[in-house]
């Protein structure tokens, strides 16, 4: 049960931001060790890459774009926090006018990506 | 000098479990109390004492919000329990009434204080004077940012609620935690204070402001209102300019 002082928004940011940053850090070296495989063993690599097209590794990647996505906008959330001396009023008119910006954004893109 | 309950008004009663013992150990302990309309937390606790365990040990002195002694944890949340109404604070009909987190008990619902105003001293809470009793009065303008920043923190009345809310006081206990650093960005900005050079030292060392994760306990819990968590934020700001100045 999660204790009554960590159930509110600024907690479960903490706690995201936390967790997608350690998923980052085990996935990374594993990465990392794919990546290599285009030097020691280009054949291995080919193996794996098919290996991934299926549709179970895909979904996986949409959790890792998840968390990175989480980490990204968790850290400049951080920073804004901590870094701006700003009123909680502005800071949350900033993160409302960057959150408007970021959908219009995505949907023009996603739009764009279905007219081509 | 009243208990704070009408018993003649009362026509129901509250379901109160009492946190009893000490560092070796202890249990939850069960209270049928008269309910009373407009009842504290405080109200109950000295209901109990006064009605059912003498020996009770709990802490409180003005019981009007201002002296700071009489927060407890209350169904898990730390509290000023002279201002927190029992119908605020009781979940499904229960209270249950504990000490604070995070400090050593001293018996029942009473902690031992020294660590957290030990936290005040290493982190520079104490005011040095830039100048002596014979100087003018200061003539500091309420209108300026400095004191306005000043003025924000100013208010905390030392209850420890946002120690006990703490989770980073929880996970490192040498840890300043938010009141201390609160009253160093307030003595920081204080223009009269001469003793900045050894204070942005002392909390930007190892026990001090990075620590902070910015999970902000301590503003959703202040019962004054105010905002330690910015005052955090503000020491990591000086602190780093400070750092980069080569001034640290």
């Amino acid at each position: 049960m999660i204790p009554p002082h960590r159930r509110h928004g600024l907690w479960l940011a903490f706690f995201l931001h936390r967790l997608s940053g350690i998923a980052l850090a085990l996935f990374l070296p594993a990465h990392f060790l794919v990546l290599a495989l285009a030097l020691t063993d280009p054949a291995a690599l080919d193996g794996f890459l098919h290996w991934a097209h299926q549709p179970v590794v895909r979904a996986a990647e949409m959790g890792l774009v998840f968390l990175l996505s989480v980490h990204l906008f968790g850290g400049l959330r951080l920073m804004a926090l901590e870094w701006l001396p700003w009123s909680p009023r502005q800071k949350t008119l900033a993160a409302l006018a960057t959150a408007g910006s970021m959908f219009v954004a995505l949907w023009f893109l996603l739009a764009s990506a279905q007219a081509a | 000098m009243s208990d704070g309950i009408d018993n003649a008004a009362a026509t129901d009663t509250l379901d109160v479990r009492v946190w009893r013992g000490d560092e070796r150990g202890g249990d939850w302990h069960a209270y049928r109390v008269p309910a009373a309309a407009n009842q504290t937390v405080l109200d109950v606790v000295t209901w109990i004492q006064r009605h059912r365990e003498p020996n009770l040990a709990y802490r409180f002195a003005c019981r009007v919000g201002v002296c700071g002694s009489c927060a407890m944890s209350v169904n898990g949340e730390p509290r000023w329990t002279c201002r927190t109404h029992v119908q605020d604070a009781a979940r499904d009909g229960v209270l249950r009434i504990g000490p604070l987190r995070n400090l050593p008990l001293v018996r029942d619902l009473a902690c031992d204080m020294a660590p957290f105003f030990d936290r005040w001293q290493e982190a520079g809470g104490r005011f040095v004077p830039s100048s002596d009793r014979h100087a003018d009065i200061a003539a500091i303008s309420p209108e300026s940012p400095a004191r306005r920043i000043a003025d924000a923190a100013i208010q905390c009345i030392n209850c420890a609620v946002c120690y006990a809310a703490c989770d980073v006081v929880q996970w490192k206990p040498d840890y300043l935690g938010p009141a201390a650093l609160n009253r160093a960005w307030s003595l920081v900005n204080d223009e009269r204070d001469a003793g900045n050079k050894d204070r942005l030292r002392a909390v930007a060392g190892d026990a001090g402001c990075h620590n902070c994760h910015s999970q902000h306990n301590c503003t959703r819990y202040c019962p004054n209102q105010l905002d330690p968590g910015a005052s955090i934020a503000g020491l990591k700001r000086t602190t780093m300019k400070a750092a980069l100045k080569g001034q640290l």
